[in-house]
């Protein structure tokens, strides 16, 4: 067993070098996407760029501390630390912040801080501190249900401030429980689900039906006729023909309007470039815009004007966009894709799988927001609101995207010393 | 040890790797294919203003001014930003009803959603007051200022033209052009625009969401400046001008004015005319068609460029030119008068007066038989095969005096006349059948010899300069610039030497002293003069003039027509010498003579 001699020992540079990367490239485009001619200053505090550089430092001061905290706090304190977030986020239903639309959000003094920004991390923690339990299998259907509730709960209390996309976060932990062992099909029928569910939306359902019925009629003909094969093939086929008719039963009665029109937009239905259309049009235009090199920093005109909404936290990317151009927003997709592959490279090389898992819960977070969140912006997923890891405006994104990587680069420098 | 699955790892890479390729795609159509993103951009952001320069002042030759331009406001909107209106208080202010506002603002959307439309043109100094404090409650509407053409001497409303809007074929031809602009339409306005018009300036300024300025592109990088246009000296004496207008008043006809040294048009009076001023300004379409439809006076018609007429007896001054060039006659040729030409069934009449006459006579008297016999003489002259031939030479000097040709003056418009053609005659009489006697009556400046008003004073003019002349023009300087287009300073030397001169002039002197145009002496000043009668088959003959003055060194030539003035001498010739007595003295002593003239009605 190695003593760690100084807290930067064995940190994991690549890593830790992206991050500052993604960080500082954050910070300038915050101050060119909202860049007005009085507040020049990028260290003016009364600007979003001054005070996303305080939460900055205080980032890196969180970094530091996480680095010279001993290596178990993580593991031991795993489950209290969920447990306060859930509490925090049944707290927060109650004395919270509205802040568009989400009650999400406490507001103390001056600072707000949202706590289901923390508790993406603290279920992180929790996952896996109970799927690295020596006795556990994650075919077991017990253990499905432990692993389906600690996901569960945070999803339900979100979902209960309305901020649905910061529920929707907690999808990602599909990659988690796959690479742990989850039957692939989980991935195939997310999938498969996504389409469905586009494809009931565009297409009649009936028509969907008359096809799913012509593939069980022929799959019927190639099958073994044993009794347990029918049943699958009969199950599937009600079960997908369910899950059609209740798309359209969930589109019309349970979305809300603004959720369906997100839809309606991605899916072409519906242009209204003034309304629903508007954000989205608006923020293919600003990236559009921005050509092959882009129109130089503090050039841009259509984040900074105002046009895209939003423009320094959900729909930053559109300032890189506009103002790096194709070049600038490629090295940006990159230097995120980089990142991930960095963190699942880091995970494969634990030793112990709490922090394997953990590292792929890290890599699926930021996964998630990174693919919702530019799909979003070049008009490949309908609007949700969730940040871009790292280079949104946002002291409690930043924070908590900070916390959930190095407490894993924390793990990953003392890997050997740990067992 | 290897952790369970962890072949997995590499399923999951292969989704993050495949996600960071889509986008990339994505962003590559995005920013590089499709083009309609950086389209949109734009609109978002910049607005086009245009700065629209001031249009050149034009003076009269002393320096008087003639055209400026007075501020006004167009009121313009930009459709995209029209939201939140208060119709009804916005028709209260200028004045229409909802019906024609919904109309202008669909026409307007039809142009462009985004680009300004005028929306109601030139409101008045109250209104643009009144509504430049109310206007931010309407939203997309904004106040233009360009300038209007006022014209303080209403006066040369012919000469100088009208500006307009410019017509979509023209856009559609001329890229500088955009609708709502204004261009020259007659007169210098239209032969000057290019030089009036200077240059419009661009402003590319930009404006966030809620629609405020943020200031230049690129710090006004892609901005261009409006230049101003250039201001014009024209050649009109605006005196006299205006004195001939007066005199013309209720006659119609033309005067036209020339200083023969140089070419340029001193005076052009066009009668019935118009009062510039109606053809600028708010009302100017509804004057337009009120001139246009007035058919009995057609004040709109250019007469000095457009009305074509046989020039009658001035004309026998060419062929008494010709003729000597041509060798047939010299000073001493006399040819009888007996009441007229009578000759072959062919009869020319001829007034009662001393015979026969000699060449300064024959001008003097303007006796039509001894032009009909000069005429034959040149037509007959030994050494040509054919009467075609030597017709052809007599036309060949004829032409040199620009005439049956047009000037490719300044003044945007005019029309050539027309000296008859060898061919034309063979069409007429069948192909080389015909001899001086058929046309006998182009001794007399009748028959198919046609001459605008300002042809008949420029052929004044080559008396005057004895043998050359410029081509008449409007304006001396243009802006700064030191010279002016070289054709009108090359001269233009005509097919008659200078020594043939003397005696046309000495013999229209005489028709001064003692003759048809003895209404026009003046004391201390010589004149030279030539009184003629168009024939006018539809009434009374027309009456016309042409004067030379000061003789022995001409300073202005003028021709007057009078339609169904009758003889000269009643009202062309007295205009011609009241006019001269203005320019030479500067002045008028014949006061009484003014008043009966400007206040004489000829009918037409």
């Amino acid at each position: 067993m190695r003593e760690q001699k100084n807290i930067f020992q064995n940190i994991d540079w690549v890593a830790t070098g992206l991050y500052m990367v993604l960080v500082l490239f954050g910070w300038i485009n915050i101050y060119a996407a909202v860049f007005v001619e009085e507040h020049k200053n990028i260290f003016d505090f009364t600007q979003s760029y001054g005070k996303q550089m305080i939460w900055i430092a205080c980032a890196i001061v969180i970094s530091l501390i996480i680095l010279m905290t001993d290596i178990k706090f993580f593991s031991t304190f795993s489950y209290p630390i969920y447990i306060i977030l859930m509490l925090m986020l049944l707290a927060v239903l109650l004395v919270g912040n509205v802040t568009s639309g989400s009650k999400s959000w406490f507001l103390i003094g001056n600072f707000k801080l949202q706590p289901s920004e923390f508790a993406k991390f603290a279920t992180c923690l929790a996952l896996a501190k109970y799927l690295s339990a020596l006795n556990i299998k994650i075919q077991d259907i017990r253990t499905k249900i432990i692993t389906a509730f600690i996901i569960g709960l945070p999803v339900l209390l979100i979902f209960l401030q309305n901020d649905t996309g910061s529920a929707l976060v907690y999808t990602a932990f599909i990659f988690v429980l796959y690479r742990e062992g989850l039957s692939g099909n989980v991935l195939i029928l997310g999938v498969l689900g996504i389409a469905l569910f586009f494809l009931a939306l565009l297409i009649n359902q009936y028509i969907i039906l008359g096809v799913l019925l012509a593939i069980a009629l022929i799959l019927f003909k190639y099958i073994r006729k044993r009794r347990k094969e029918i049943t699958i093939l009969v199950g599937s086929f009600i079960i997908i023909a369910g899950f059609v008719f209740s798309v359209n039963y969930i589109y019309e009665n349970v979305l809300e309007e603004h959720q369906k029109g997100r839809i309606d937009v991605l899916l072409g239905k519906e242009v209204d470039l003034k309304g629903i259309g508007y954000n989205v049009n608006q923020s293919k235009i600003a990236i559009g815009s921005g050509g092959f090199i882009g129109k130089g920093f503090l050039q841009g005109t259509q984040t900074k004007y105002n046009f895209v909404p939003e423009q320094s936290t959900d729909f930053i990317f559109c300032t890189i966009g506009e103002e790096w151009g194709f070049v600038g927003s490629s090295i940006v997709i990159v230097l995120y894709v980089l990142l991930f592959l960095r963190i699942i490279m880091m995970a494969e090389r634990q030793r112990s799988s709490y922090s394997r898992i953990y590292g792929y819960g890290v890599a699926s977070i930021l996964f998630f927001h990174f693919v919702i969140n530019i799909a979003m912006t070049i008009g490949l997923a309908p609007v949700v609101g969730i940040p871009l890891p790292f280079i949104s405006y946002g002291g409690s994104s930043l924070w908590a995207f900070t916390i959930l990587l190095f407490v894993f680069i924390k793990q990953d420098a003392n890997r050997l010393q740990l067992l | 040890m290897k952790a369970p699955h962890s072949e997995r790892q590499h399923i999951i890479k292969i989704i993050v790797l495949s996600v960071g390729v889509i986008f990339i795609l994505r962003l590559f159509y995005l920013q590089i294919i499709d083009d309609k993103y950086k389209e949109s951009a734009n609109r978002n952001v910049f607005r086009y203003i245009t700065e629209f320069p001031a249009r050149g002042l034009v003076y009269d030759r002393n320096g008087k001014l003639m055209v400026y331009n007075e501020a006004t406001y167009d009121l313009m909107v930009v459709p995209k930003d029209v939201k939140d209106l208060d119709t009804t208080e916005l028709c209260r202010l200028i004045e229409i009803t909802k019906e024609v506002f919904i109309k202008r603002l669909k026409k307007a959307k039809g142009y462009s959603s985004y680009v300004p439309s005028i929306f109601e043109r030139e409101i008045s100094k109250e209104m643009y007051g009144f509504l430049q404090e109310k206007l931010y409650r309407f939203p997309g509407f904004y106040v233009q200022a360009r300038s209007l053409r006022k014209y303080p001497l209403s006066i040369a409303a012919h000469v100088l033209g009208y500006i307009g809007e410019v017509s979509p074929q023209k856009i559609m031809n001329d890229a500088y052009y955009k609708p709502g602009d204004y261009i020259g339409i007659s007169g210098i306005e239209k032969s000057y625009e290019k030089e009036l018009r200077g240059k419009k300036g661009l402003k590319i300024k930009m404006y966030d969401v809620y629609n405020r300025e943020k200031g230049s592109f690129r710090n006004g990088m892609y901005d261009t400046v409006s230049v101003a246009g250039k201001d014009l000296i024209t050649t009109i004496d605006a005196d006299i001008q205006e004195l001939g207008e007066k005199l013309m008043k209720n006659k119609r006809g033309s005067i036209v004015a020339i200083e023969p040294k140089t070419g340029e048009i001193l005076a052009m009076v066009s009668s019935p005319t118009y009062d510039p001023n109606l053809l600028a300004g708010h009302d100017r379409s509804k004057n337009y068609l009120m001139l246009l439809q007035n058919t009995s006076e057609k004040p709109l018609f250019n007469r000095p460029l457009l009305a074509q007429y046989p020039p009658g007896s001035t004309f026998k001054l060419l062929n008494a030119l010709v003729a000597q060039q041509m060798g047939v006659v010299n000073d001493n040729t006399r040819y009888p008068c007996s009441l007229g030409f009578h000759m072959g069934g062919v009869n020319v009449k001829c007034h009662a007066h001393a015979s026969p006459c000699n060449l300064e006579q024959s001008i003097q008297h303007s006796c039509n038989s001894y032009y009909s016999y000069t005429l034959k003489a040149i037509l007959e002259k030994s050494g040509y095969k054919t009467t075609r031939e030597a017709f052809n030479t007599w036309r060949t000097i004829v032409l040199s005096f620009g005439l049956g040709k047009k000037f490719n003056d300044d003044l945007c418009n005019e029309l050539s006349g027309n000296i008859p053609t060898a061919e034309y005659y063979d069409k007429l009489h069948g192909k080389n059948k015909w001899r001086a006697l058929s046309i006998i009556s182009l001794g007399i400046g009748q028959g198919e010899i046609l001459l605008t008003p300002i042809q008949l004073a420029n052929f004044a003019a080559i008396i005057a300069n004895k043998g050359y002349y410029y081509i008449p023009h409007m304006v001396k300087k243009i802006g700064n610039e030191k010279t002016i287009d070289s054709r009108f300073t090359t001269k233009q030397i005509v097919k008659v030497d200078k020594k043939y001169f003397d005696i046309v002039l000495e013999g229209m002197s005489k028709s001064i002293e003692a003759g048809t145009g003895t209404g026009a002496r003046l004391k201390n000043i010589t004149m030279a003069g030539k009184t003629g009668t168009a024939q006018n088959p539809h009434g009374e003959d027309h009456s016309v003039f042409v004067l030379i003055a000061p003789v022995e060194n001409p300073k202005i030539v003028i021709s007057v027509l009078v339609e169904n003035g009758g003889w000269g001498a009643t009202w062309a010739v007295p205009i011609a010498s009241l006019l001269v007595e203005k320019y030479l003295t500067g002045k008028i002593e014949r006061v009484d003579l003014e008043k009966r003239i400007s206040e004489g009605v000829v009918k037409y």
